[in-house]
């Protein structure tokens, strides 16, 4: 497989690390954002073939794990409402509410159904104009753009029978939240490869300049994530704090123009509660008031519901890196995949899920 | 009162089946585990082997059955009808048995074309044929509209083993070799592009085949089987999970000698799947004694079936017990685990 396999190379991956080994001087804690990087770390290994110098610190980038109680109670609301198709991206269907998960409500007479694409739901919608479709948009600005266009296409057509409802969150916002942490503990990122390609990086220059941090945007291989972590450390060492660009075959600075236009045609910037993290400025898009007809939230009036957070799920403190899965008490205790108390055990991208999946043996 | 028997709590966190009560990971074992094996309890199915094997009468027999309910009933490389009778064939080939005779139950929808239902039969019997089995007795049930997907189908197989051969995964033992047949993950998707009509040029068909003529082969050329799987369901990880578990050894494989062809791969990369719990339909592992192992891969090479037949690892050690361990493409180990149910596509 082009592109694939000389990303997975053993023989690159041992020259890395190695070239790893040959630079760093002293510890560096550096936070991965994104929850396909620390799926891909935690699968390959990665953390175990670096120095002990190293500290990798999961970040609060996996979509499913940061989506709030409140939007998983309404998706269930609105799923359970008789005439309702409601489409959701796959991994969201195993989060749980406050009671149950989407999977369950299926079980019992729900229509909830798997889309691969917004753009999926809005054929159904055509295809099945005596019922009601709603598309679950969640995610980064990497899966931002493609609900965009189904809310814009939905607009053109006047599809009356087509609604969506919106927890999309943005990238720097909560980079920004995390370094303005009294407590935190980061000194270099890797940014969020897929993201970027949407977005570019030129919006990460000001946060490194005033946090005086590394950020080095990623791709998801280890030969990527190793070469990131190398441009990182090399940084920190030479006491710089640069954006650089290691995932130069997919992200340009300019990041997707035409998609960035259409996020900007169809959302607004609001403040998001994020699960386990409260309320951070700035950071999620809505649907602007233009799209209030293709408002979920509005159709279906589920804007009131806004239920408490377990208290015994310590995910906020995962999602800030300052405790690692195998830290805390619940887990694989209380907690699995099976019966989660947070959505970090439950989407494969969830460091919590990626812990309990390829580490559980060596934790007991 | 015989419901009284049932005294231990059954944990089910669900108070509803759902899909992944089905799916072949950890939620569908602990429902076999805590309610279907209890409720039945008897030491044949307790063994939890593809087929049971059961003595008539001095004779050894291997009996089982399967339902297929398929979607798309036609897909590339087979239909429902070649699945349900090489399904069947392949959980008796399992045991080692002689595929003899099968059963074949429909259950139909109201609705369904007459045309598809032929041509569904008529690829039963080319299989059964093939494969030297007769379809012996059935049934045939007609639901609502809207009460099924079209066709379901139960196949029952039964077939002889003979005296000398004993394969179960209670005989694995450390060093033994282990070997899968085929490349993976082709049925799962095949399926999956065919069924969410995924556009993107591919030559995936799935591997659905009768796989008890190459166990057959292995038999007659006198390799010593420890045990057998095949992979269906939850895929080469979950079917190595299992067998670690009931043998309470250390299988430790190798994932750069696991075959995957490039379309598979790609689509699996496409998709967020890791192929390793895709489900194959004609594809099996196979456990020998490392002295037997350059024996085994040659017999299998000799058949279509096995030509892409490798060894993939090893039985290690008790230590640590019940446990698959996976050297990655980086050289670092890690743990296969059981996945909750069936693999759900990521959202990016």
């Amino acid at each position: 497989m082009k592109y694939l396999a000389e990303y997975r190379s053993h023989e690159t991956v041992s020259q890395l690390t190695r070239a790893i080994k040959s630079i760093i001087t002293q510890p560096w804690r550096i936070m991965e954002v994104c929850g396909g990087q620390t799926h891909s770390i935690i699968k390959h290994g990665i953390d175990q073939l670096l120095p002990d110098q190293i500290d990798l610190i999961h970040g609060p980038g996996c979509p499913v794990c940061v989506t709030p109680l409140a939007y998983i109670d309404k998706a269930l609301a609105i799923a359970a409402q008789p005439g309702v198709i409601f489409c959701s991206f796959g991994d969201m269907l195993r989060v749980p509410g406050s009671t149950q998960d989407l999977l369950g409500i299926k079980a019992q007479g729900a229509d909830v159904r798997i889309v691969y694409s917004p753009m999926d739901a809005l054929d159904i919608a055509q295809r099945n104009p005596e019922k009601q479709i709603v598309f679950f948009g969640v995610g980064f600005e990497t899966t931002a753009p493609t609900t965009a266009l189904a809310a814009y296409q939905a607009k053109q057509l006047m599809l009356k029978n087509f609604s969506l409802l919106i927890c999309h969150v943005r990238v720097p916002p909560i980079m920004e939240a995390l370094l303005n942490s009294p407590n935190h503990q980061v000194q270099g990122f890797l940014g969020a490869g897929h993201v970027c390609t949407i977005m570019g990086y030129h919006e990460y220059r000001p946060i490194s300049e005033q946090h005086h941090v590394p950020i080095v945007i990623t791709g998801f291989e280890p030969v990527d994530i190793l070469q990131g972590l190398y441009l990182c450390i090399k940084q920190l060492e030479e006491k710089r704090w640069q954006v650089e660009n290691q995932y130069r075959r997919v992200v340009k600075e300019q990041g997707n123009q035409p998609a960035q236009q259409l996020m900007r045609r169809v959302f607004k910037v609001v403040d998001r509660n994020w699960r386990g993290l409260g309320e951070i400025p700035s950071s999620g898009l809505a649907l602007s008031s233009e799209y209030n007809e293709w408002n979920a939230e509005l159709r279906f009036a589920v804007s009131t519901i806004n239920p408490q957070e377990p208290k015994n799920c310590r995910s906020g403190e995962i999602l800030q890196g300052l405790l690692k899965p195998s830290q805390c008490a619940e887990f694989a205790n209380a907690c699995t995949p099976e019966q989660p108390l947070g959505a970090t055990m439950v989407s494969s991208e969830g460091a919590c899920a990626a812990y309990y999946r390829y580490r559980r043996a060596q934790h007991g | 009162m015989a419901d009284l028997e049932l005294n231990c709590p059954l944990p089910l966190q669900y108070e509803h089946i759902v899909m992944a009560h089905g799916g072949g990971g950890r939620l569908m074992q602990q429902l076999l585990d805590n309610l279907v094996q209890p409720i039945f309890n008897n030491n044949i199915l307790s063994q939890k082997q593809d087929s049971a094997v059961i003595t008539v009468n001095g004779v050894k027999l291997a009996f089982t059955t399967d339902s297929y309910v398929v979607k798309p009933v036609f897909f590339p490389g087979g239909d429902i009808g070649k699945l349900a009778v090489c399904g069947t064939l392949n959980d008796l080939a399992m045991s080692g048995a002689k595929p003899l005779y099968l059963t074949c139950s429909l259950i139909i929808e109201e609705g369904f074309p007459i045309e598809d239902l032929k041509r569904i039969l008529q690829s039963m019997q080319a299989t059964a044929q093939q494969a030297g089995v007769q379809i012996v007795t059935g049934d045939t049930k007609v639901v609502d509209h809207d009460s099924g997907d079209g066709i379901y189908i139960n196949t029952a197989g039964i077939g002889i083993v003979d005296e000398n051969v004993n394969i179960s995964s209670s005989r694995i033992e450390i060093g033994d070799s282990v070997i899968i047949n085929s490349d993976i993950a082709r049925h799962g998707i095949a399926i999956m592009l065919e069924r969410e009509g995924m556009d993107f040029e591919h030559n995936i068909v799935s591997d659905c085949a009768d796989l008890s003529g190459l166990v057959q082969g292995l038999i007659q050329a006198g390799i010593e089987i420890h045990c057998l799987r095949d992979l269906t369901r939850g895929g080469l990880a979950s079917g190595l999970i299992e067998l670690a578990s009931a043998s309470s050894l250390h299988i430790e494989i190798d994932e750069s000698a696991i075959p995957i062809l490039s379309d598979v791969g790609s689509a699996c990369e496409i998709l967020g799947f890791d192929p390793l719990y895709i489900a194959n339909e004609g594809c099996f592992v196979l456990f020998v004694p490392a002295s037997e192992t350059e024996a085994a891969l040659k017999v299998l090479a000799h058949h279509a079936l096995g030509r892409r037949a490798v060894l993939v690892g090893k039985v290690k050690s008790a230590y640590p017990k019940g446990i698959v361990t996976i050297k990655s493409v980086t050289g670092v180990n890690r743990v296969l685990d059981l996945l909750s149910g069936e693999q759900l596509p990521r959202i990016c």
